[in-house]
């Protein structure tokens, strides 16, 4: 298994060296101008000479987006559990937050910073959580309620209660499109960061430090900045892929029969 | 298999009409005027052409179904009563087995809910896992197990608590038939060890005439009961089925259902 993993790292290693030997061969062979595209090296450099800036601005970044993306997760999952229990509550609320979901919740983060305060953090977490809730929502609320009605049967003819059919059945039904969601959301909440802090907020971050270079024509340093975003992005998708692999354990067993519990699956 | 000659009545169906979407313009009257009785103990089939109501007629008898008209009664006590009793056991056709809980814990599901405390839980476990002859695989996902393993933990799931009824709605329909006709004879095994009633779901003439003391033969749209056949075989073994007794009755239970068609 652990042999397994690392053959399954060595792909992408071969592909991302290639890729930036390339990007790096292309800029220096064709004397594309730096000021448009910058080579892999130039970047690296400036992100060892600002590194105490963009740590920090990624340390900082890294933190909206985090408590963004714990605040938007469980309120999705509270509001699907909720809108489960009772039916009545689910059929007003997802139409309404599908039509929620259809509006581009960035497009927000200027009212935001009015509803929230610009100089503070608030606004830029508010974002985040916008945009997490929803697929968070939307996937968690199908993962409980699309059950086998065998399952349901079976617990019915235990005379089980609705708590122990929510335990029992629907919490670990919907654990894998949870988890879906979480991939999902996971690097977006990076992105609603960045895309928020462009808009106000403290001005230290990764948002700031890419407009500001950018401004003053310092792109590699904005690619610098968006480097360690995508680090950060990267990171937070590792951390859902991980506690997708310990919450579900069973996913992990090679199985030759058919009913593999993914969202979506035929039952 | 010695019942007395005047068995306590397991399932009671009286004038039971079934209608699914009433008013609407799919409008199905899926069952119509049933009357059954079934004894303790006993092991009866329900056969049938698909969507004569089979599967309806045994999701009234376990109160996931109420009826448009008439009762249903279990052990003496009205179906819901019977089901807040948790008197049954039920397998479908899908094994059903939770992909999150080990095999062994999808067994003991049904005793978690009664509160049993764990030590007498991995007890009976074990104790079905050996019925089923599946003793090394409770630690096993139920996807790390083929489908007629599944198939038996699903039975053992069933059966784990005792109910007094076992409801089977057409639990080898999926095996082949080498494992079906092995899963036959370790149910009937059961059936004698634990001396429960079974009502079984079947398309398969071969299966209900192997398996049960009666077959109850219904008919199509709307579904009625066309006859009920008795199958006195003894007790059963491989060589049952190279009976020519086996032959007449298999031929009897055909040609109740061709009688139906014709009729129709
Ligand atoms: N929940 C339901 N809603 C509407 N019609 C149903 C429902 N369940 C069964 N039926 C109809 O009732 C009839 C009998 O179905 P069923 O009991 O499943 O048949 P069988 O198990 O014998 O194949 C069919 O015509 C089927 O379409
Ligand atoms: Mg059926």
């Amino acid at each position: 298994m652990i042999r397994g993993r690392l053959a399954g790292i060595g792909p992408p290693v071969v592909v991302g060296v290639a890729g930036f030997g390339l990007w790096e061969g292309i800029v220096w062979g064709f004397g594309i101008r730096e000021f448009l595209l910058p080579r892999p090296s130039s970047i690296m450099d400036r992100l060892v000479e600002n590194w105490p800036v963009l740590r920090h601005a990624g340390w900082e970044t890294g933190r909206i987006a985090v408590s963004g993306l714990v605040a938007g997760v469980l309120a999705g999952v509270v509001l699907a559990l909720v809108t489960t229990r009772f039916r009545t509550l689910n059929e007003g609320l997802t139409p309404l937050a599908i039509a929620v979901n259809a509006t581009p919740i960035v497009a927000l983060a200027p009212i935001f910073n009015a509803w929230f305060g610009i100089t503070g953090t608030l606004s830029n977490q508010a974002v985040v959580v916008a945009i997490v809730f929803f697929p968070v929502f939307i996937n968690t609320a199908r993962g409980l309620t699309e059950v086998h009605p065998d399952e349901l049967e079976l617990m019915r003819s235990y005379a089980a209660s609705e708590w122990a059919i929510l335990r029992e059945v629907r919490i670990p039904n919907a654990l894998p499109f949870f988890a879906n969601a979480l991939r999902v959301v996971a690097p977006l909440s990076v992105i609603a960061a960045i895309v928020a802090e462009y808009f106000g907020g403290p001005q230290d971050r990764i948002g700031n430090i890419i407009t500001s270079s950018a401004a003053f024509a310092r792109y590699d340093v904005a690619w610098a900045a968006i480097a360690v975003a995508s680090a950060v992005g990267l990171g937070l998708f590792a951390a859902a892929l991980l506690l997708e692999r310990l919450v579900m354990p069973w996913r992990l067993v090679d199985g030759g029969s058919e009913n593999h519990n993914t969202p979506g699956r035929e039952k | 298999m010695t019942e007395p000659l005047e068995p306590e009545a397991a399932v009671v169906v009286s004038g039971v009409d079934k209608v699914f979407n009433v008013g609407s313009s799919d409008e199905v009257t899926a069952l119509s005027g049933i009357d059954l009785t079934i004894g303790a103990g006993e092991f009866v089939s329900l056969i049938g052409p698909s969507g004569c109501g089979k599967s309806t007629l045994l999701r009234l008898i376990g109160d996931l179904l109420t009826p448009s008209v008439g009762e249903v009664t279990v052990f003496g006590k009205p179906a819901h009563a019977a089901r807040m009793d948790q008197d049954y056991g039920m397998v479908f056709q899908h094994a059903g087995l939770f992909d999150w809980r080990r095999v062994a814990a999808n067994i003991e599901l049904p005793l978690e809910l009664r509160g049993w405390s764990r030590a007498d839980r991995a007890d009976r476990s074990a104790e079905m896992l050996e019925l089923v002859r599946l003793p090394e695989f409770g630690g096993h996902y139920p996807r790390q197990l083929s489908g007629g393993m599944q198939q038996r933990v699903s039975i053992a799931r069933a059966l784990s608590f005792q109910p007094k009824l076992l409801l089977m709605d057409e639990p080898f329909g999926a095996l082949d038939e080498m494992t079906r006709e092995h899963m036959q004879l370790e149910l009937l095994r059961i059936w004698r060890e634990t001396g429960t009633t079974v009502v079984f779901v079947t398309h398969s003439i071969s299966e209900s005439t192997f398996l049960s003391s009666r077959v109850v033969v219904l008919s199509a749209r709307p579904g009625r009961i066309h006859s009920v056949v008795d199958v006195d075989l003894g007790d059963r073994t491989d060589a049952t089925r190279e009976d020519p007794a086996f032959f007449a009755k298999a031929t009897e239970i055909r040609e109740a259902l061709r009688a139906d068609k014709d009729d129709g």
